[in-house]
């Protein structure tokens, strides 16, 4: 059976884990600022460190699209707007552990030669974002952050900036509009960050977890890091169970494990009901059933299996839960948070709600079954940035499994649950 | 509101603002990247992005307020209209909903005489619909001036309204000891911290599930294989 790894949830029960002599001495970065640039970028490649934030883009692969020599100021971006729905990972660990991530940054930025970083941080979490203000404070005042860092002559600047209430600006390019002042709204790739990122000069933007994964693998090596996981999953990542679990949480794991073994751990399904359906990794990720609890949850496995393995964001519902009504939130979610700038999302994502609602109540028709699955055609692939695909894997993937849910609920002429019986309090429970 | 109210009212904002505007603008290499602290400095001034204080940070940045009124409707945490003291959230994403949010979002409504955006009264308390606000598990969620409040119920969210109104003292589980205003938080979101980020623990219930569970069988990440890669 697998077993958990905890890393950089290994200090989250120490009261004072979130202090510079709670946490440490920044080794690690000590040792990588005595080091060549470009060996650091080599072993975080050899590392088979893959991003955390969604998509999984070889970490160190990145990081050596940055020209060297060009003259130009390169800048890293810490991608903390967490704000996929079911996804609670960067949260709490800026919250408990925010020097490792703060380490992670001198480290990335030492070796992708950046000297002014950013931790672009969602607003609606205010005592993490204390943390995260305190901890780059104490930094600044050991002499970790600002100039001739470790006597090296490396110099880093960190500001923690506030985002102020947009999913989309967790999109990297969104994000770098909104950094610079702007409505966050992506950008034409190519040119991609590394080219042109912020201030159209070289930039790395990578999820928390991705950058909070660094200083454990400098100091560890690379081999350690990789001697986890899968063969192209590599490593342990935080695997986040919410919903109808006896006791959800966040569970540090190497990749490549199970739910059933993630449920197993987390005290199986409240009050011993059925798993109805469950998230792999997050709201944009085509939903899984019980058939799919022994799927390894690596990026290769979830793939082959129809989903992605996304945040690792398991929201797990039970049998007393309807499909219909959790899709139709998601898609409410997507219409709020479309930002407007494609007509396939922004106009799409308008009428899938609209439908849904209907549908929803049991005055649908089977025809509006395939308007829906016809709508999300022309969302999926024609819109300008992932959101838009991300808002038709609800709706794909739910009437692939729960077709007769749909068409029951027009048969009835109303929904067939009791949402009661869901609740924290609930019947179910 | 005349121009020349208006105008008077941007000369109060530079009497109070214009040396944290300042400061805030010199943290970035551009001096437009400052625009959302900016506006979060003029909620915790204002309460929400009056039309003066949008006017003050298009002049800090040398802008217009047309470029800066696009900005700000473009963000939900900028308020149109004064928030309440204690702006309340509940989550209503699905996995919330499902778990009971959609019923506090209900009763809580019904309970206040309040809805979306909407403020009681006494400007005591305004209630917000959520999206995902990153606790899925602590399911259902509700946010005080963008603190946590986890596993809340219908009973429990009225109380903590009712509480929040009675000016009585309210203790966020996993944030400082004591609540600030909407104004206080809007500081700290602008770059300005208050001191109280020992405050609280470092994790709590759920963010510890795991830890726990490798702590009492003994499970830890293997230990290094090599040592001294980088030591020359
Ligand atoms: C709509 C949307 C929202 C996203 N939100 C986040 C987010 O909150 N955090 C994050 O790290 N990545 C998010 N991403 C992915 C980023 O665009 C980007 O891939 C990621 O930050 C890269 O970092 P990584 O390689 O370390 O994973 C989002 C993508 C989309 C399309
Ligand atoms: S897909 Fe949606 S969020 Fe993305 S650019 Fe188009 S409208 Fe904006």
């Amino acid at each position: 059976m697998t077993q958990l790894t905890p890393v950089l949830t290994e200090n989250w029960d120490r009261p004072d884990a979130f202090t510079l002599s709670g946490y440490g001495d920044y080794s690690a970065a000590r040792t990588a600022l005595g080091t060549d640039p470009d060996r650091l970028i080599q072993t975080v490649k050899d590392s088979g460190l893959r991003g955390r934030g969604g998509a999984g883009f070889p970490t160190g692969l990145k990081w050596g699209f940055i020209p060297q020599g060009d003259g130009k100021a390169h800048y890293l971006v810490v991608n903390a707007d967490e704000s996929e729905p079911g996804t609670c990972k960067d949260i709490p660990l800026m919250m408990a552990n925010p020097h490792v991530l703060i380490e992670g940054v001198l480290i990335t930025a030492y070796a992708i030669r950046a000297n002014h970083a950013f931790i672009y941080v969602r607003g609606e979490v205010l005592h993490v974002i204390r943390r995260l203000q305190a901890a780059v404070r104490e930094a600044y005042e050991a002499g970790y952050l600002g100039s001739n860092i470790f006597g090296t002559g490396f110099d880093l600047e960190l500001v923690v900036h506030s985002g102020a209430g947009a999913y989309i600006c967790g999109e990297e390019t969104a994000l770098l509009d909104s950094l610079e002042g702007y409505r966050g709204q992506p950008r034409l790739k190519p040119p991609f960050p590394a080219v042109a990122g912020l201030y159209a000069c070289p930039t790395v933007i990578n999820n928390v977890e991705s950058i909070a994964s660094v200083p454990s693998i400098v100091a560890n090596g690379a081999g350690w890091f990789a001697g986890m996981g899968t063969e192209k999953s590599k490593g342990f990542g935080i695997f986040s169970l919410s919903g109808h679990v006896t006791n959800p949480g966040q569970f540090e794991a190497p990749l490549g494990i199970t739910l059933r073994e993630l449920l197993d751990m987390a005290g199986g399904m409240r009050g011993g009901k059925r798993l109805k359906f469950w998230t792999p990794g997050g709201s944009s990720t085509p939903i899984f059933t019980e058939e799919h609890l022994d799927v390894p949850l690596d990026f290769e496995s979830v793939g082959a299996a129809g989903s992605m393995l996304g945040t690792r964001a398991l929201q797990i519902f039970d049998e007393t839960t309807c499909v219909l009504r959790a899709v139709l939130r998601w898609t409410e979610f997507y219409a709020h948070e479309s930002c407007g700038k494609c007509t396939p999302c922004r106009e799409g994502t308008y009428w899938l709600k609209q439908i849904l609602r209907r549908l929803e109540k049991g005055q649908g028709t089977e025809e509006d079954i395939s308007t829906i699955t016809d709508l999300a055609d022309n969302i999926l692939g024609r819109s300008f940035c992932a959101l838009g695909d991300g808002a038709a894997s609800p709706i794909h993937s739910s009437v692939k499994y729960f077709r007769d849910e749909y068409l029951k609920h027009f048969e009835l002429g109303h929904c067939p649950f009791d949402p009661a019986a869901s609740t924290l309090w609930g019947a179910g429970k | 509101m005349t121009p020349e109210s208006r105008e008077s009212a941007v000369r109060v904002l530079y009497e109070r603002l214009e040396s944290d505007a300042k400061e805030i603008i010199s943290r970035y290499p551009k001096p437009r990247s400052a625009l959302l602290p900016l506006l979060h400095l003029v909620q915790s001034e204002e309460g929400y992005v009056s039309d003066a204080g949008q006017q003050f940070c298009a002049e800090m940045l040398g802008i217009t307020k047309a470029q800066v009124v696009a900005v700000s409707t473009f963000y939900t945490m900028y308020k149109r209209a004064p928030a309440g003291e204690y702006h309340v959230g509940v989550c209503i994403n699905t996995l919330c909903a499902v778990m009971g949010g959609d019923q506090i979002w209900e009763e809580l409504t019904e309970h206040t005489g309040v809805g979306h955006e909407g403020t009681t009264p006494d400007g005591k308390v305004s209630l917000e619909r959520l999206e995902c606000n990153a606790a899925c598990d602590f399911a259902p969620v509700m946010m005080v001036n963008w603190e946590f409040f986890d596993n809340m119920t219908p009973e429990s969210s009225k109380q903590l309204v009712d509480d929040l109104r009675a000016g009585k003292e309210v203790v966020p589980p996993r944030g400082p000891d004591k609540l600030c205003t909407f104004k206080q938080a809007s500081r700290v979101l602008a770059g300005f911290p208050d001191g109280l980020a020992g405050e609280g623990p470092t994790a709590a219930g759920p963010s510890l599930e795991g830890l726990k569970l490798a702590r009492e069988h003994g499970w830890t990440a293997p230990s290094p294989d090599r040592e001294g890669e980088f030591e020359s």
